[in-house]
């Protein structure tokens, strides 16, 4: 066992130690390869921000909020911590799960898989921006109906990935709303739920509800 | 006068329908606050330090680094384990707490704990590795019936280590204000949650612990106490006066907060060849980690074979701790059980349907399983795709069927409830109790308002708070059985404390009105009535409260609630010989649970088991390398849950009519979750003509299996 893995916490690397201070045009390089630094980044030519915290301004459902993070912050946690916009939920925290699922300039995206500072000059949309209690979009509003939910961790996600699913794809198949929400996990089992409401919703959005 | 006693299946207007959700419409819009979500003014983060060995004497730790780093608050470290052994990696030694989220994390990293390792042992196959004296039971002769028996047929079968995996991750908010000590914990069990390990770190009172839990994401039995991460929360928000976030990171959370024991055995069956049962020896082992035991239920269901032995053995191994798991210790020995049966039958060469028809004459619910299994049979279209072992047609994909039965108690818990009818109509109900995301918010909702002849949405529930009056714990199927009877209980006093105001203006006694459609009115002359608003103005400035209590023992003689359920379930598989690879084509799930209170979230528990049960069969399993001790699947990816495309087509079939509903409410919670192993690993049996013995049902085993039976 290495020296690291007996001093520090488990698992042995960390990904924010990892991405603390790297060059914001340096991260997708930085994390396919391992390879480049800060140091490296910089002699490139590219914009080093951080590692202290640093202003940013995101669009989250149509409002500009100025906010102060770390670069290693990602999405989800700068809407959670930060911003106090808990519907988007941490599980697995490295994209594999979709509880923390929102829209990034039409796409479904993890906001655990996505900086914050990646995120600035883009449209974000998250389950707060989709329909209140009271004023339910169609998906939540057949999510409630088939019952497409228990604990409910899993559904902000499963809703904003629906949400973004049927925009693309109006029509789908049960088949396809399978493969396309397959992004999405559920602990409670609420599968069966979720897949009538889906078939239901996309009656909804064409019919106008 | 009302009458507390469950109304006529033809006269209920809420309780046994379908009612959609109460929490839906917040949980679907994201508005829902569980405890993961609170954050408090000045909140800090937390994070734990965990020893990284499966065994080792903790020589020190040092907390100095990471306590003078910019945004460190407080630092919190075990010293009473300084000089003691760690049993497992993951074990916290120390937490650090700090103004964000990543100054913690990276604070916990500099901590710097030195240890002594020690030889470990994280291996829970070989059963010679028990130390302990075997448990045994003996019943019947089983040597001479073994020898007069037709055949005997042995196995070996085994179902690992699996997690909870909650998807809210276990941990808490912890905040001292007001000489108060203020927790949000992910629980399911408020009422009991404020015990002495959190007064006893905050140095609060528990009677000045105040417990909230609104919503909480998913427990499965693992969420009943604080927890060490309840007890270091606490300390924190004490030590640095502010308040404090600690929930546990995803390693973590399928590392230590909850592990359902695993299971392995030999098992000998003996049996004549009309398919009559005649004796079962068992050896079964597994671990618990270092507490705990093994599942020992073996014969499961079909208890009644008449030459019974069993030794078991646990194995104390250095891995995380086990925590109560849906249904704790059947879905092992259902899966042992009914597998060794299925085997049985394939031996006899016997039609599955017709030996486990045959089987369950010796249960304690013969006429209940009977009628189940043929209902499923009918779901399935046993009678159409039914073959013996090994399909007969050619092709590398193969199709079978299976089958399992279960049964568990859920009995309904101690538990009390204030209804509160208020002068302007308004009706609310609290109970210390909480919803795990079973329905509990609806079913208290659906029982008052049925009571009370209202509306759903015209009473307000409150719960998740252990400043409301205490209820059981959400555990053991027991919550429906106690929250619908002590709110029963307290609606219908309540309502007849009403009755007594609203009575001499009607011009009648108490005893001649009912409560029915948003009115009160006259039982025998309808139209003598007043409107619900009207009635409660006449209340005055007082409010009526009334508390109703369950007791379990009394309520269960009463016919209120009862216990002791029976299940059947049937998978349809298919699995390609060559690529190993088994898929589900159809579950079916036929279920009694007494009265019914919602038949939506009802049946949502059951589809829920089902997909819980595709996984645990097809994916799940916490792999352990012995070397190390260290858990290899920490993380969602390789510890994998099923998707959207590996449930299948699933049916739920509620045994509802009459005869089940006068038993009164049992619970739903466990018993569906016990069968799908079993019934999952039966159909790839049948399907590929071998049995595949051990559960995860994952390719490389399915080949393996394959290739010993000379099928591939």
């Amino acid at each position: 066992m290495s020296e690291k893995l007996k001093s520090s916490q488990v698992p042995g690397v960390s990904r924010r130690g990892f991405l603390k201070g790297l060059g914001v045009s340096g991260v997708a390089t930085g994390l396919l390869t391992g390879t480049e630094t800060p140091t490296e980044a910089a002699e490139r030519g590219s914009p080093i921000k951080g590692p202290g915290e640093i202003p940013i301004t995101l669009q989250i459902n149509g409002k500009k909020h100025q906010l102060s993070v770390e670069p290693r912050v990602t999405l989800l946690d700068a809407l959670r911590n930060r911003l106090d916009l808990t519907g988007s939920k941490k599980v697995c925290d490295r994209g594999t799960c979709g509880a923390c699922t929102v829209i990034v300039d039409g796409q479904p995206v993890y906001s655990c898989s996505m900086l914050a500072v990646e995120a600035e000059g883009r449209a974000i949309t998250t389950i707060e921006g989709l329909g209140t209690a009271e004023n339910m979009n169609p998906v939540q509003k057949a999510f409630v109906k088939h019952d497409a939910q228990q604990c409910g961790f899993c559904t902000p996600g499963f809703v904003v990935a629906c949400t973004a699913f049927l925009k693309t794809n109006p029509n789908p198949t049960l088949e396809d709303a399978r493969t396309g929400l397959g992004g999405n996990l559920c602990r409670c089992g609420t599968y069966a739920g979720i897949m009538d409401a889906v078939l239901d919703a996309a009656k909804m959005t064409k019919g106008g509800a | 006068m009302a009458t507390a006693k469950w109304p006529a299946i033809d006269k209920r207007t809420l309780i046994g329908k379908r009612i959609d959700r109460a929490d839906g419409p917040v949980k679907a819009a994201g508005v829902a606050r569980y405890s993961f979500d609170i954050n408090r003014p000045g909140m800090l983060w937390a994070k734990l330090v965990v020893s990284p060995h499966a065994r080792a004497e903790l020589v020190s730790i040092d907390v100095s680094e990471a306590a003078s780093m910019p945004g460190v608050k407080a630092t919190w470290k075990d010293d009473s384990l300084l000089g003691k052994e760690v049993q497992y990696i993951g074990q916290i030694v120390a937490a650090v707490a700090a103004e964000t989220e990543e100054i913690a994390q990276e604070a916990a990293g500099k901590v710097k704990a030195q240890y002594k390792p020690l030889a470990h042992q994280a291996n829970d196959r070989d059963p010679t590795l028990s130390k302990d004296k075997p448990a045994t039971r003996n019943t019947g002769n089983v040597d001479e019936a073994f020898a007069k028996a037709d055949v005997k047929v042995e196995g070996e079968y085994g179902i690992p280590v699996i997690t909870h995996c909650c998807l809210e991750s276990h941990g808490q908010v912890a905040e001292l204000r007001n000489d108060e000590l203020h927790v949000w914990p992910s629980t399911q069990a408020v009422s009991s949650y404020a015990d002495v390990s959190i007064s006893d770190a905050s140095g609060v009172p528990r009677n000045k612990i105040r417990v909230d839990c609104q919503y909480m994401g998913g427990g499965f039995g693992s969420k009943f106490n604080p927890g060490k991460w309840g007890v270091i929360s606490s300390a924190l928000a004490k030590q640095a006066g502010r308040p404090v976030k600690l929930m546990l990171d995803r390693d973590l959370e399928l590392m230590i907060a909850g592990n359902r024991p695993s299971a392995f055995a030999k098992i000998k069956v003996g049996a004549m060849k009309d398919g009559t049962l005649t004796a079962m020896e068992t050896e079964v082992w597994g671990t618990a980690g270092m507490g705990g035991g093994v599942p020992q239920q073996i014969p499961y269901v079909i208890d009644r074979i008449p030459n019974v032995r069993l030794t078991a053995k646990r194995i104390q191994t250095n891995r995380g701790p086990a925590a109560a798991w849906r249904a704790p210790n059947h879905p092992q020995s259902c899966f042992l059980t009914m597998s060794a049966l299925a085997d049985t039958a394939a031996a006899l060469k016997m039609d599955e349907l017709e030996f486990f028809l045959k089987a369950v004459q010796l249960s304690a619910r013969a006429e209940v399983y009977s009628e189940e299994l043929r209902i499923a049979a009918d779901l399935i279209g046993y009678k159409q795709k039914a073959h013996l072992r090994g399909d007969p047609s050619g092709g590398s994909v193969k199709r079978g069927l299976g089958m399992s039965v279960h049964t568990w108690g859920g009995r309904g818990h101690p538990s009390e409830c204030d209804v509160t009818i208020n002068p302007d109509g308004s009706v609310e109900a609290k109970l210390g109790s909480q919803d795990l995301g079973t329905g509990n918010r609806t079913v208290i909702a659906i029982v008052v308002a049925e009571t009370l002849g209202l509306p759903l949405e015209a009473v307000r529930i409150e719960i998740g708070r252990n400043a409301y009056p205490t209820s059981g714990g959400s555990g053991g199927s027991t919550t429906v059985g106690g929250v619908s009877t002590s709110s029963r209980f307290a609606a219908t006093d309540a309502l007849n404390a009403l009755f007594a105001v609203v009575a001499p203006k009607m011009g009648v006694q108490p005893d001649a009105l009912e409560a029915n459609g948003g009115y009160i009115r006259q039982i025998d002359k309808p139209d003598n009535r007043i409107s619900w608003r009207n009635a409660c103005a006449l209340l005055g400035v007082n409010s009526i409260t009334k508390r109703g209590v369950n007791v379990p023992g009394e309520s269960e003689k009463q016919g209120f609630i009862s216990q002791g359920v029976g299940g059947v379930q049937m998978a349809d598989v298919s699995v390609d010989i060559e690529t190993g690879v088994a898929t589900i084509n159809e579950m079916v799930a036929v279920q009694d649970c007494g009265m019914i209170i919602d038949l939506k979230t009802a049946e949502s528990q059951v589809y829920g088991s089902l997909i819980m049960g595709v996984a645990y069969a097809l994916y799940e399993e916490a792999i352990y390398d012995l070397k190390t001790g260290r858990m290899l699947n920490a993380d969602m990816e390789f510890y994998r849950l099923s998707g959207l495309k590996d449930v299948g087509k699933l049916k739920v079939h509620m045994m509802t009519s009459k005869a089940y509903d006068d038993r009164g409410i049992i619970g739903l919670g466990e018993p569906p979750v016990i069968s799908p192993g079993a019934a999952i690993a039966n159909a790839v049996a049948n399907a590929v003509g071998v049995r595949v013995p051990h559960l995860p049902l994952t390719p490389d085993r399915v080949i393996a299996a394959l290739q010993k039976g000379g099928i591939i």
